[in-house]
């Protein structure tokens, strides 16, 4: 039925695969601000935005739903940011200034090419995952690229060439670069397990992988151990991991980079229209890549549920020999989890109140990091002793 | 003043990890998130108005539908922000409310100056100029922020009393029974 498709250039594929992702990927990064609006308002007993629509289209009956959710508020507000004048101030350095918001989407939006997001059945009944470009330096990408997007902040602080967005951006390097270690530290133990005495490869075809599908893989293994997800084997490290994360994408309670009361908004002050949109779209990627790579790393991927894969779903529905259907249900059940982080996310956002800066730096530095190095001592004697 | 040393207890490890904290703001707030919203949505749902309430001022009719000010300006008068603006007139002697001799000709009340604090109505003696429940006052010109005499009548409306003092006085005069 799809022969068609496996005929065209390989070229033209991974360019039609790469645009997909991303157009499922910007929107879902742009829906993500109407959802805070949303979430916040719903935490404050509000209803939130919910009497926009296009005139057009209010006949259709039953979209006063999609109205009370505001969805046309999100229309409307993206399509203000491209008919707004965007402005560029006159005391800035214009070539980093508009390089600064383009550079923070690129990293945004590369490291998803190492993030699996599904997985499906192939003729022979292997499990094969959906993802962009399976390489085995898997994590390590995403590492190495989504800290590029630390140059933007502080491009875009140097650029706008006056002292808050300045010190927001001084503020937002040293941050991200504080638990960065920490969070590279949290995942090393995940690494250590797959890669281990417990592979069970043949012995010999194995030299060693940090592909994202390979955890995911190792989660959906039979029995009790195989089937466990890591959060169950690692809780400390998925822990660090989640705190380094919350403190990465900029969130409260970490957000001291925005900072609306002490900093005016800090790197975005001088940035308006277009460009001011685009750092969001960035950090809310930031935030789903961010999300993707803690269900994949510790709450199984596409599995449904631990201990019941999604294979053992395909076979129990009879879908298994549909690759498509399988595909689609792995990607349904992975998006579903991402989404659920990302309001985990919101959620405290809205309950949390910001951490004074130097709280931030000695939690990184005092807590977080001696928890991190002592986790993976801990974690690489118990496996070395496996 | 006595001074009470309050001991400060030191925090336990768990308070000092802060989790258990956050678990419970993050229950608080999950509580918050599936409650009904407290708004009102405002054009379409209205607030209840309290008795009492001190909104326009309008001028109200009595029960047999007869303008109750009588224009004696004691409003006018007492207005600190000179709001209002009342032009006297003679009612015609053919009238059924010839007995009551002066009925306002013109009565503005400029709501741009109106401050809502009530004085004129405190100060008629006729009960006519009533504070009464509307609080939305909006227009696109200052001339359309004046209201005039329909208009105040219009927002005004009647009001249940029984004084009908005039008629009485009216009776009085005829039968010969001052009150």
């Amino acid at each position: 039925m799809f022969d068609f498709y496996f005929e065209i250039p390989h070229w033209i594929r991974l360019v039609v695969q790469g645009l997909a992702v991303m157009l499922v990927m910007f929107p879902i990064a742009a829906a993500c601000s109407m959802a805070e609006r949303k979430i916040a308002a719903w935490i404050q007993d509000r209803p939130g935005p919910n009497r926009t629509i296009a005139p057009i289209l209010a006949w259709v009956p039953g979209i006063g739903f999609l109205q009370r959710l505001g969805l046309f508020q999100l229309a409307a507000d993206g399509g203000k940011f491209a008919f707004k004048e965007d402005a560029v101030p006159g005391h800035v350095n214009k070539l980093y200034f508009i390089a600064a918001p383009i550079i923070a989407m690129i990293p945004a939006l590369t490291t998803v090419v190492a993030v699996p997001f599904g997985a499906y059945i192939d003729s022979a009944g292997k499990l094969v995952p959906i993802v962009l470009a399976n390489v085995d330096l898997g994590i390590l990408v995403v590492f190495a690229v989504s800290s590029l997007g630390v140059y933007a902040v502080i491009l875009a602080g140097w650029a706008s060439n006056s002292k808050f967005p300045f010190l927001g951006g001084i503020r937002a390097s040293a941050q991200l670069i504080s638990y960065e270690l920490s969070m590279t530290l949290s995942v090393l133990p995940v690494f250590l397990w797959t890669n281990g005495p417990l592979a069970t490869d043949a012995p010999g075809s194995f030299t060693g992988s940090l592909s994202l599908a390979r955890v995911v893989e190792f989660q959906s293994q039979a029995g009790f151990w195989g089937g466990a997800w890591f959060i169950f084997l690692m809780p400390l490290s998925a822990f660090i991991f989640l705190v380094a994360l919350f403190a990465e994408t900029n969130r409260q309670p970490f957000d001291t980079v925005e900072s609306e009361a002490d900093l005016v908004n800090s790197f975005g002050s001088e940035y308006g229209a277009f460009k001011w949109s685009l750092f969001y779209v960035a950090e809310y990627a930031h935030m789903l890549i961010g999300s993707a790579i803690f269900m994949l790393l510790f709450f199984g991927g596409w599995n449904p549920l631990p201990w019941i894969t999604l294979s053992d779903v395909a076979h129990f529905l009879g879908f298994a020999h549909l690759p498509i259907v399988t595909g689609i249900v792995g990607i349904g059940i992975f998006v579903g989890k991402v989404l659920a982080m990302i309001f985990f996310f919101m959620w405290v956002r809205w309950t949390l109140p910001r951490f004074r800066y130097d709280q931030v730096m000695a939690i990184g530095w005092k807590k977080l990091l001696p928890l991190a190095i002592a986790n993976l001592v801990a974690y690489t004697i118990g496996i070395a002793l496996l | 003043m006595a001074v009470i040393q309050v001991e400060r207890k030191p925090l336990t490890f768990a308070e000092r990890t802060y989790i258990p904290q956050i678990v419970g703001g993050l229950r608080t707030t999950l509580k918050h998130l599936f409650r009904k919203p407290l708004t009102l949505e405002y054009p379409e749902q209205r607030p209840v108005i309290p008795v009492g309430y001190r909104g326009v001022p309008t001028l109200v009719k009595d029960p047999n539908g007869r303008e109750k000010c009588v224009s004696c300006q004691l409003c006018e008068f007492v207005c600190p922000p000179k709001a209002i603006r009342i032009t006297p007139g003679e009612i015609p002697a053919d009238s059924t409310n010839a007995h009551v001799e002066k009925a306002p000709q013109a009565f503005d009340i400029d709501m741009l100056r109106c401050i809502y604090c009530g004085l004129c109505q405190e100060v008629c003696p006729e009960e006519a100029i009533w504070l009464q429940n509307q609080f939305s006052m909006s227009g696109y010109t200052r001339a359309e922020m004046v209201n005039n005499k329909a208009k105040l009548y219009e927002l005004g409306g009647t009001l249940p009393d029984s004084h009908f003092k005039w008629d009485k006085k009216k009776s009085a005069e005829e039968h010969g029974n001052a009150h």
